[in-house]
């Protein structure tokens, strides 16, 4: 069955585009709720070890459900990476951006994660589970939506319900509201008797486990192995896309998925003997340079709000009781 | 019975007692005014009121009964609202939203959202207490006045019994004010307690029922608004009695012209206050006063004049000479004392002195070192000139109180050779005897001849000392009866004054 090339990259691009959908999704659960979260990578990489971990040592009844608990692990190790981060910013009142720089460099290649993968000798090992499609291969096959809509794995349906979910819960919730006011107007919601704390640690620890499944991702079902720093700065695309996405779900949905396909789109033009020449080193370095502009256009005075910023994000919130 | 009691409350924060054994009460059915400078203790005592401070000593009862706030949630649920000055809404969300927000009781507390449910309820109040607002606007969209109708409607939809306002004429015109004191009639005509905070003393007698003084922290008196005369008010208030600063005027003022602006454009970056084709002359030795509801490119005005914003077009001239720039308009003799006072009147974190010393240092200090005893020296003569109460010369800006922020920016405005003066609100938020210093210093200053514009929003400052009245709105200038307060009232909403 040979797809055509805008297919497969479709295809590829949601499955790439996977992790970047978890760890945006994360990212802006915590920043609707007005935190920024620098560590999206640092938390991804302790995720993407420890859910490998966990696969790999934890024995359990059957394939899938030590697949399973290799999820529940790596969220868990994502919101205890990101309870660091909401300790020093919320209840501390420390920087946001130094604080979430010093997470992403704690945790990450050259720190926690790291150890933790030559400690336990987890590098060079395929995972002895990995997530497959998800719906039988028949299905697979059919014309277009086969290998874009059923060739994915259960983890690509998850991201789907997410969406779902974070965008059904943001618009229409009462506690969607109260978050959006805590990220608006944490004073408002004080006033209140809206918990701006209690809102901040919940959303900026769930943000933690999107990231850490969104690490697990990488080792359990796109390059299922550990190898050392395996998220190779998606992370920060992570962050990029929130912005990208304009704070919406929906939206972070198609940018994952755009900057999944400029992922594949080298590898698969490989595969299929097209060879770029040097232009290859762009088509690698797109995604990035693409963040990059993102992040200069978004970062312009006053863009941010206008595009839909949450406005007390990357600020503490104290009463002003003395 | 009185609807909200206060016994013997005492709240102290580090090096201050903010309140010291205060006892108030409010009875249903009237708007109880409390009155007070600037660190009396109002807003202190009112945040106790309303559960964001927890008192240190004494009890709170509400019909007789105790109750312990312990944050603001408790104290909206046992009926008491505040109207704080900066709005605690949320500029995204519409107004319905708003109202959902932390509701409880009311038809918004279902964990769905349904702001259908709540838009009608929110147009029956509204037109009931006359509070007209479109429950679908978001809050961003509003002027400043719908918001405070905004966060009223809050505290009935929250159905409050004790409802606290804080300063809240604060932004509103004299028009939107005199419809702010009808609705507060038809709320306590109802049985329930409004409780006004001012510092203003016609305002408290054209409201209140009963008015509550307080000074440094305690109760000075309660007494019947009816019995009381503004002047009474005011020495109970400050504790002497105040020299009245106003103007004697000596006819049409003679002399040069020292600003002169013509056609002046510049953007905002609200389409709004954008500048429009501004025209503008101030002659040595007159105060012109610059009318308006903030917003309305006053800011825009005072800060192309000085310099800090690029014009679109137009022409400033100070004493003459065409002006473009921070330092030409410094150099050429304008002197400007901005609106926001902490940030850009000061540098914050720098001593006194050198606060002083920020626009003079290039004409005698030696290149890139700073002659540190002189700089001490003029300070010590600024504090002493000025009355600042500070520490010493050391003493860091931000150390200060409002008050004495203005002192500092007026001693280094008024240090060199001054022409003209631009004096951007510069008694908001002081307390009495501050705005009378300031007052009596741009008198001072306009008898030196200097030519000053005062741009303010406090029309009894405007009449105690302005020459002649300009109003500001949506960007253009229109001359104003020096002495029609109706009329600048008109203007000042955008009306048209010539009958």
């Amino acid at each position: 069955m040979n797809h055509s090339l805008l297919v497969v990259l479709i295809a590829s691009g949601v499955a790439y585009g996977t992790p970047l959908l978890f760890a945006s999704l994360g990212e802006l659960l915590a920043e609707r709720s007005g935190v920024l979260n620098l560590g999206v990578e640092g938390m991804m990489l302790v995720g993407a070890v420890m859910g490998f971990w966990s696969v790999q040592r934890v024995h359990v009844g059957s394939a899938a459900l030590s697949l399973i608990l290799g999820l529940i692990v790596a969220a868990f190790s994502g919101a205890t990476m990101a309870a660091i981060h909401a300790f020093l910013v919320i209840t501390l009142r420390a920087n946001q951006i130094v604080s979430g720089l010093a997470l992403t460099i704690f945790a990450g290649a050259v720190g926690l994660s790291s150890y933790i993968g030559s400690d336990l000798n987890l590098a060079d090992n395929p995972s002895s589970h990995t997530f497959q499609p998800f719906f039988p291969n028949a299905m697979q096959k059919w014309p277009v939506v086969g290998p874009i809509v059923f060739g994915q794995t259960a983890l690509v349906y998850l991201s789907w319900l997410c969406v779902i979910a974070i965008a059904y819960y943001l618009t229409r919730t009462r506690p969607g509201l109260n978050v959006r006011a805590v990220g608006e107007a944490p004073g408002a919601a004080d006033a209140m008797g809206i918990s701006v704390v209690k809102y901040r640690y919940v959303h900026t620890l769930v943000g933690g486990a999107f990231a850490g499944v969104a690490g697990a991702t990488f080792t359990l079902a796109l390059t299922p192995q550990w190898v050392n720093g395996i998220t190779g700065g998606a992370g920060w695309i992570a962050i990029a896309l929130v912005i990208f996405a304009f704070w919406r779900p929906e939206l972070c949905l198609v940018g994952a998925y755009f900057f999944g396909a400029l992922q594949a789109l080298a590898p698969e033009l490989q595969a299929r003997n097209i060879s770029l020449g040097p232009t290859e080193l762009w088509t690698n370095a797109l995604p990035y340079g693409a963040t990059v502009v993102v992040l200069v256009l978004v970062s312009w005075r006053g863009a941010a709000r206008r595009l839909g910023a949450p406005s007390a994000l990357g600020t503490a919130y104290a009463r002003e009781e003395a | 019975m009185a609807t909200i009691e206060l016994r013997g409350i005492t709240k102290r924060f580090p090096g201050v007692v903010a309140n010291d054994s205060v006892d108030f009460a409010a009875t249903a059915g009237e708007v109880h005014a409390l009155l007070g400078e600037n660190g009396a203790g109002k807003s202190t005592l009112s945040h106790i009121m309303s559960g964001l401070y927890r008192p240190d000593e004494g009890e709170i009862y509400l019909d007789g009964e105790p109750v312990s706030f312990h944050s603001p949630r408790d104290a909206i649920d046992a009926g008491v609202c505040m109207v704080h000055q900066h709005f605690r809404l949320v500029d995204r969300f519409t107004v319905a939203e708003n109202l959902i927000l932390g509701d409880r009781r009311g038809a918004g507390r279902s964990f769905q959202l349904r702001p259908g449910a709540v838009v009608d309820q929110v147009r029956k109040l509204g037109e009931r207490y006359r509070l007209p607002v479109d429950p679908r606007a978001r809050v961003w969209q509003l002027s400043v006045g719908e918001r405070q109708r905004v966060e009223i409607l809050k505290a009935l939809y929250e159905e409050a019994r004790v409802l606290i306002l804080d300063e809240p004429t604060a932004v509103l015109t004299p028009d939107e004010s005199s419809t702010l004191f009808e609705t507060l009639r038809e709320i306590v005509a109802e049985g329930r307690t409004v409780i006004f905070i001012s510092h203003k003393m016609n305002e408290v007698k054209a409201v209140s029922d009963h008015v509550t003084i307080m000074r440094a922290g305690r109760v000075v008196e309660t007494v019947k608004t009816a019995d009381a005369d503004a002047k009474q008010l005011a020495a109970l208030m400050v504790g002497r009695t105040l020299e009245t600063v106003q103007r004697t005027r000596t006819g049409t003022v003679e002399g040069d012209v020292v600003l002169s602006v013509d056609g002046l454009s510049a953007e905002s970056h609200r389409a709004t206050t954008s500048l429009k084709d501004v025209d503008l002359s101030v002659h040595a030795g007159e105060i012109v006063a610059i009318a308006g509801v903030a917003g309305n490119g006053q800011l825009e005005l005072a800060e192309s004049i000085a310099g800090l914003r690029r014009r679109t077009a137009g022409t400033v001239r100070i004493g003459g000479r065409a002006v473009d720039g921070v330092r030409a308009a410094h150099d050429a003799g304008l002197g400007y004392v901005p609106e926001d006072r902490l940030g850009t009147g000061v540098a914050p974190n720098l001593s006194l002195a050198m606060n002083i010393e920020l626009k003079s240092y290039r004409e005698d200090q030696l290149g890139p070192f700073l002659r540190m005893g002189r700089m001490r020296e003029r300070a010590e003569a600024a504090i002493e000139r000025y009355e600042i109460k500070a520490p010493g010369p050391h003493a860091e800006a931000d150390t200060l109180s409002g008050g004495n922020i203005q002192k500092v920016v007026l001693a280094r405005e008024f240090a060199g050779k001054l022409k003209a003066l631009i004096a951007a609100s510069p008694t908001r938020g002081l307390d009495v005897s501050a705005v009378e210093t300031v007052h009596k210093h741009l008198l001072d200053a306009a008898d030196r001849g200097v030519g000053v514009l005062l741009i303010s929003e406090d029309l009894d400052e405007i009449l105690a000392l302005a020459d002649r009245v300009l109003v500001m709105y949506e960007g253009r200038l229109t001359e104003a009866p020096r002495d029609d307060v109706a009329a600048i009232g008109v203007l000042m909403a955008g009306g048209d004054a010539t009958p």
